[in-house]
């Protein structure tokens, strides 16, 4: 029986189609070279995410890896301010200076967008920690990959999160590549879940492609820490459809079993839920599916639009509170910088 | 103004932590030992009876794991204090310290500063072998967004820590194991002690050279200094105190004033700190010099177990007066 409280559905749904719809957009513009570095699509996976946050409150913290866009959107980032980010551009929700794999929102209590494997693992508990050290009753959600596991801060973390009694759920999105790495080539265990056991972690595994599985699920773990702080894993077994990253063709796996998992679609599953239950329309999904790709494609106007960051600012985000000054009478060290700004106004 | 008094640098650290902690109760002092045991060095002696087992707090022995959740407790505004047991075993949590803590504020176009003091001892203590000598500054002092500083004597090792745990930027305060029992003069205890980083002092006033100094190598250059009184070379002592920021202002005032240059370092002569002093100077302040600037550092190798090895590897008293002799053509 689901037991903390929960949002709309056909929200969740809608939410779900947005994160799909931006992502589509991404990879376009990717290709377009409007977008650099690496950049890691989580179409497929939208039904983990999405069934974490509609059961956790707006002021829990959420954490992940570097597959990070549909978080920042299920937390509340707008679309605009993800593409911008993207593009590197000042209006981007890190102001252009992160990128694809290092969002982050603090009005959304979204902490990154991290992208050294296993490494906010530790982080997670950081943020836990001082939610117990002020007493407060916030969850912290950390997701990661199936490849985070093997990592040395993973397991100091998940340790410690059971030695301090942390109020985290560590969420495994299993989507059964670490990279080209499959699962059984990288992990000892038979299944991942048993990671938690190895802790005295509570765990369960959650069907990711179902999002009424992964909420209902999620529900009942987030009540349980509310009550009394605890960490807790859950492995959510889903599946990516595009490569790893969007230069990766994915061809260490197979059409067959790709195909297998289109047809078990988050949207479509929780689409078709809805409608035998009366709860959707036709002609109410095609105006929410409208609405998101009309969203996606203005972001990608937005995030052209907008202005670069400044290179007058290049120095100014190294130190807070100033940076850390030169001599006075010294040519200040980003002369270089301030030559190319001046040419470029 | 009261009386000045004596006391250990180890008091120095513990009477900083206890007045930070007591101060601010956003203030939380982590790592291995630091609690029931005291310290592995007693640092913390007391802290725990005092501030209890929420604020003063045990780990396993998992450095990027604590480390990691000192940088996540910083991000939504607690001020850790991470305690390595040694800063060679901060290698074990670079990830963290390098990566993740000097590289929020950015990554997050500003959003997220980390205000976290990394502190323990640091650099070659007495036979300790190569896994437990390493002197880390000029590894930190290369990553823009850390901070980095070294006290030489209790009274800097209170200011500098008390300032570090204020800092809204992580800072590593690195300690030396060898100096924990020195003593040195510091003011009173109710009296609020707290200096700037990236302010180097003079520690002793010279005409003929100006030894650049800092840690371990301040008390070395400070013995110096008096022998080569006795052989008419006046040596100005200047510790640097900080790595990052650096004071280049106060390095190039005592330069103008000697016009002659001897850098001794606790690290490793290549890209070691007295490298990037070194060119600062012949860059900013050329003219002054009237000899080439010289450089006392480790040897570059491993650092051996053996005693008599060890103390070849390391910058020591004759070494330093050799290379003072040689740019004042003595």
């Amino acid at each position: 029986m689901p037991a903390a409280e929960q949002r709309d559905e056909v929200e969740m749904l809608w939410l779900m189609l947005l994160i799909r719809r931006f992502e589509e957009r991404a990879s376009q513009q990717y290709q377009a070279q409007k977008i650099g570095g690496f950049c890691h699509l989580y179409i497929g996976q939208e039904a983990v995410v999405t069934g974490a946050v509609a059961t956790t409150r707006f002021d829990d913290y959420v954490i992940t890896a570097y597959r990070d866009h549909a978080h920042a959107l299920a937390r509340g980032t707008s679309a605009n301010a993800c593409m911008a980010e993207l593009f590197g551009k000042d209006t981007g929700c890190s102001r252009g200076l992160g990128g694809s794999m290092h969002f982050f929102d603090k009005e959304h209590h979204m902490y990154g967008g991290h992208a050294i494997v296993g490494a906010h693992v530790p982080l997670a508990c950081g943020l836990a920690f001082a939610c117990k050290y002020r007493n407060e009753d916030r969850v912290t959600l950390c997701f990661f990959g199936d490849g985070a596991i093997n990592q040395g801060a993973f397991h100091e973390a998940l340790n410690l999160a059971a030695l301090f009694k942390l109020p985290v759920i560590f969420i495994c999105e299993n989507n059964l590549f670490a990279m080209g790495t499959s699962v059984e080539r990288s992990t000892s265990l038979k299944q991942i879940i048993d990671r938690a056991e190895g802790y005295d972690i509570p765990g369960c595994v959650v069907d990711g492609m179902n999002f009424r599985h992964v909420r209902d699920t999620l529900s009942e773990v987030v009540a349980s820490i509310r009550k009394d702080p605890h960490p807790a894993f859950v492995e959510a077994r889903t599946y990516r459809y595009r490569g790893h990253s969007m230069s990766d063709p994915a061809s260490y796996r197979t059409k067959e079993q790709l195909e297998k998992y289109r047809l078990d679609d988050p949207i479509t599953r929780l689409r078709a839920q809805l409608t035998r239950e009366g709860k959707l329309t036709n002609e109410k999904f095609d105006e929410l599916d409208k609405e998101a790709k009309r969203i996606a494609l203005e972001a990608v106007k937005f995030a052209e639009e907008s202005e670069e960051p400044p290179l007058e600012k290049l120095y100014d985000y190294t130190y807070a509170n100033g940076a850390v000054k030169a001599a006075p009478s010294l040519p200040k060290n980003n002369s270089a910088a301030e030559k190319k700004a001046a040419a470029a106004s | 103004m009261s009386e000045m008094r004596q006391i250990t640098y180890r008091q120095a650290l513990n009477e900083a932590l206890a007045e930070e902690l007591e101060r601010d109760p956003s203030v939380f002092l982590m790592g291995e030992e630091v609690a029931e045991y005291n310290g592995a060095y007693k640092v913390s002696q007391g802290l725990l009876e005092r501030f209890g087992p929420k604020r003063i707090i045990d780990t396993p022995i998992s450095e990027n794991g604590f480390a990691g959740l000192g940088v996540g407790a910083a991000m939504v505004g607690l001020r850790p204090i991470i305690e390595f047991m040694t800063f060679s075993f901060s290698l074990v949590a670079f990830d963290q310290v390098v990566n993740n803590a000097p590289n929020m504020l950015t990554m997050s176009g500003g959003q997220f500063n980390i205000p976290i003091t990394f502190r323990g001892p640091n650099g070659p203590a007495h036979q300790l072998g190569a896994t437990h000598s390493h002197a880390t500054e000029c590894l930190y002092a290369n990553v823009p967004g850390l901070k980095v500083c070294t006290p030489a004597t209790p009274r800097d090792a209170k200011g500098l820590l008390k300032t570090a745990v204020r800092d809204n930027n992580p800072v590593l305060v690195l300690e030396s194991e060898l100096l924990y029992s020195s003593k040195g003069l510091i003011e009173p205890a109710e009296t609020e002690l707290l200096i700037p980083l990236g302010q180097a002092e003079v520690k002793r006033e010279g005409a003929d050279v100006t030894i650049v100094c800092y840690a371990q190598t301040v008390p070395l250059a400070l013995a110096a200094a008096e022998q080569l009184e006795d052989e008419d070379i006046s040596a100005e002592v200047l510790d640097l105190r900080s790595i990052k920021p650096l004071d280049e202002r106060a390095i190039y005032d005592s330069v103008a004033k000697t016009h002659r240059v001897v850098i001794v370092e606790q690290d490793r002569p290549f890209c070691g700190v007295g490298a990037e002093v070194c060119y600062r100077i012949q860059k900013n302040i050329f003219d002054e010099l009237d000899a080439a600037i010289a450089r006392v550092s480790q040897e570059d190798v491993p650092i051996p177990y053996n005693e008599r090895l060890e103390r070849a590897v390391l910058p020591n008293a004759d070494k330093l007066i050799a290379a003072v002799k040689k740019v004042c053509y003595a």
